[in-house]
């Protein structure tokens, strides 16, 4: 499961047959759908829950898009004001202008640190870049430390969710798998399995010589980073190894310090349901004299990776709002029958299906925006006010411009003809009605898609214009 | 008033006594109702495919057919959504955007348009079931209507009004969606109506046409009751 560092680029279409491939077979697995299912419920309970303790939650989306909404549209002005404070903090600012560069750096301050073991909290942004294929192929032991990502890794698989990572695997195939890896006998308690990864990862702190932790917020005024986390293992990740990397997106930025005072606790209840996350950590630069820990250096990666593409788009600009909470994720009627692995992408669900073209390319990514009902549960859920469902639409629209398919646009075409011509328009619904129980029995591609799993009624006798024409006598 | 019904393309083909429920409703609270036959599609099929040329030229005629309209009531949140939310969209800087912004301003969803513009809620119907109401999505996120069809339907009288537990989740339907990405369309199908199912309802009430196309025909397939009905019906006491 593990991705290879992307070589030559695959066959055109292939992402879209793999998807389709992989829902197919995922739909089928009725049980894993319910399992999937059953272990977001409790999420909509806890969720409404903590949003019921704020005074106005819809006033609290508009705060918490706003203070996004100034940062985006100010990245030329707040990024450098970031550098320049987390610079006086003693930290090192690296530009990385895409994911290759990314890799480069992070490769190439290992090398300086003489590092041989790296521990990592989680980051998504490292999963964007490939980078523990990377750091492996260079010989590098690179260890998660977060409980799910640690789990994803000794099963050789990305990150189901791109909050709940091992969301999928149920406790027994937990405790199987750390049998087989570390030798712990099989126990049903998931305090036990999580003493066992614990357990096993407190000499790894110890021993590694590069933490590497991603960023949920960098703070411009105090050129602070910001990490949330649940488990304390990006602390200990930061903190004890010599050398400190963090790993961003350039649109993590915020202004001020004050702006997290609304993020923070929007980004716990959206995404998990909480008041807040356990552990919300502010690092303001290596360890200073007199201090007892920190890291002796540290250094932060900004990564664009087609991010500045992405706030090209004036209309989705606010894309770039994300705060990579899951709540879309959460509420996703397609990710949820589908499960993660079938999007094929870093980042999975809704806001996946938005950003992903951008980031990899409309053409080949396009079809993700098109696996969608367009229910907008999602737009719903987050807690940034992105647009996300009818962002969909306007990836839609622009493959359709940029590169549609031909059978399709003459279908369109041909519709809005006749959809123009009331005589026409009403004479083809007459075809229909009266065609219908023949093309039931013939199947054409596009009905058979629709009766090989659900029925079709029979047409009426009469239209609604026919039956208004007699009524009206 | 004089309403003029705006009947979706797939009502008039498939599902004309749900626009005939309609107008008996308004007809019977003392308004005048017409039928403009001129009038086809709201071009939905090509928005939501991307292909929005197609969709403004669908749009442009929509709006010539409705010009001069006092109110234009449809018995489809979603097309109703189409013309209230995303013509105004669709057409923004071109000649028609006033047209359409007017428009978007006088079309409502049926129930939408008893409860919010009329202030009815009570028409004097009743139907002596237990029955479970499906948002569709919508009318639910882009027409913002959640209890006003269910106010209609606490009106009923004899009526039984029971909540799923999904009531949020889509019944995947989603137009083309349904036969570009069918085995994840049926999946959705089957979550949605199950749930609906599990309230032991004798009938699911809707205020589209599409999602009941979607719901009837997955619980039809597989040999399941109950069956979905529109709310014009109910309310119009014509339903069998």
């Amino acid at each position: 499961m593990t991705a290879a560092l992307p070589s030559s680029p695959p066959a055109a279409g292939a992402a879209k047959r793999q998807f389709l491939h992989d829902a197919a077979e995922h739909v089928r697995d009725v049980g894993h759908r319910e399992f999937v299912r059953r272990a977001l419920g409790g999420y909509y309970t806890s969720r409404d829950t903590q949003k019921a303790r704020y005074r106005d939650w819809e006033q609290a989306r508009d705060a918490a898009s706003m203070a996004k909404w100034s940062a985006v549209n100010r990245l030329d002005e707040l990024l450098p004001r970031f550098e320049a404070a987390f610079t006086a903090n003693g930290g090192q600012v690296h530009w990385a202008r895409d994911a290759e560069e990314a890799r480069r750096i992070v490769l190439e301050l290992l090398a300086t640190a003489k590092a041989k073991a790296v521990i990592k909290s989680k980051c998504m942004t490292s999963e964007e870049i490939h980078l523990n294929q990377a750091l492996e192929a260079d010989g590098y032991g690179v260890v998660e430390s977060d409980l799910g990502e640690f789990i994803q890794q000794l099963r050789g698989e990305p990150p189901y969710h791109f909050v709940f990572p091992c969301m999928h695997v149920r406790r027994d195939e937990i405790s199987d798998l750390f049998g087989q890896h570390l030798g712990t006998p099989p126990t049903d308690s998931p305090e036990e399995l999580t003493m066992i990864a614990r357990r096993h990862m407190r000499r790894l702190y110890v021993d590694a010589d590069v933490g590497i932790t991603g960023a949920n917020f960098l703070v411009a005024e105090t050129g602070q980073i910001s990490i949330t986390e649940n488990e304390g293992n990006a602390r200990l990740t930061a903190a004890l190894p010599r050398m400190h990397i963090a790993i961003a997106g350039i649109e993590k930025v915020v202004e001020r310090l004050d702006d997290l005072a609304v993020l923070l606790p929007m980004l716990a209840t959206a995404g998990a349901g909480q008041p807040m996350t356990c552990y919300n950590t502010l690092y303001a630069g290596p360890r200073r004299e007199g201090e007892a820990d920190g890291p002796e250096e540290m250094h932060l990666v900004l990564l664009d990776n087609s991010r500045t593409a992405l706030l090209a788009d004036a209309e989705q600009r606010d894309a770039l709002h994300c705060i990579r909470c899951g709540a879309c994720l959460n509420v996703c009627p397609i990710f949820k029958n589908v499960g993660g692995f079938t999007y094929g992408t870093t980042y999975q669900g809704p806001i996946g299906s938005v950003i992903t073209p951008h980031l990899r390319g409309l053409k080949e990514w396009n079809h993700l925006s098109g696996a969608s009902s367009l229910c907008g549960a999602c737009t719903d859920a987050c807690p940034v006010r992105i647009d996300i469902h009818h962002h969909l639409l306007h990836n839609r629209r622009n493959a359709a411009r940029s590169s549609p398919d031909r059978l399709e646009r003459i279908g369109q075409k041909l519709f809005a003809a006749v959809a123009r011509r009331p005589w026409l328009f009403a004479t083809g619904g007459w075809l229909f009605r009266k065609t219908l129980g023949l093309a039931k029995a013939i199947r054409p591609p596009v009905l058979s898609a629709w009766l090989a799993t659900r029925d079709l009624p029979p047409a009426p006798a009469q239209s609604f214009r026919a039956a208004w024409k007699r009524r009206q006598r | 008033m004089t309403i003029s019904l705006f009947i979706p393309c797939f009502v008039d083909q498939m599902t004309p006594q749900v626009g005939l429920a309609v107008a008996t409703v308004l007809e019977r609270l003392g308004h005048t109702v017409e039928f403009r036959p001129a009038q086809t599609c709201c071009g939905q099929p090509s928005f939501n495919a991307g292909y929005q040329d197609e969709a403004r030229a669908v749009a442009i005629h929509a709006l010539e057919v409705f010009a001069g309209a006092e109110a234009v009531v449809g018995p489809s949140g979603s097309c109703v959504a189409m013309m209230r939310v995303f013509y105004p969209e669709l057409l923004a800087g071109t000649p028609h955007e006033t047209a359409a912004l007017d428009l978007a301003a006088r079309t409502f969803e049926f129930g939408e348009f008893l409860v919010r513009k009329l202030g009815v809620t009570d028409v004097g119907a009743r139907f002596p079931h237990r029955v479970t109401y499906h948002d569709g999505c919508h009318g639910l996120r882009e027409l913002r209507l959640r209890e006003e069809p269910r106010q209609l339907l606490r009106a009923v009288r004899d009526l039984e009004l029971v909540e799923c537990d999904e009531p949020e989740s889509c019944c995947g339907f989603g137009g083309l969606f349904s036969v570009k990405f069918p085995m994840v369309s049926t999946a959705m199908a089957e979550v949605k109506a199950g749930s609906l199912a599990r309230t032991d309802c004798d009938y699911i009430v809707s205020s589209d046409p599409s999602c009941q196309l979607q719901l009837d025909g997955w619980l039809s397939r597989q040999g399941k009751r109950p069956r979905t009905i529109h709310l014009a019906e109910i309310l119009a006491g014509t339903a069998s």
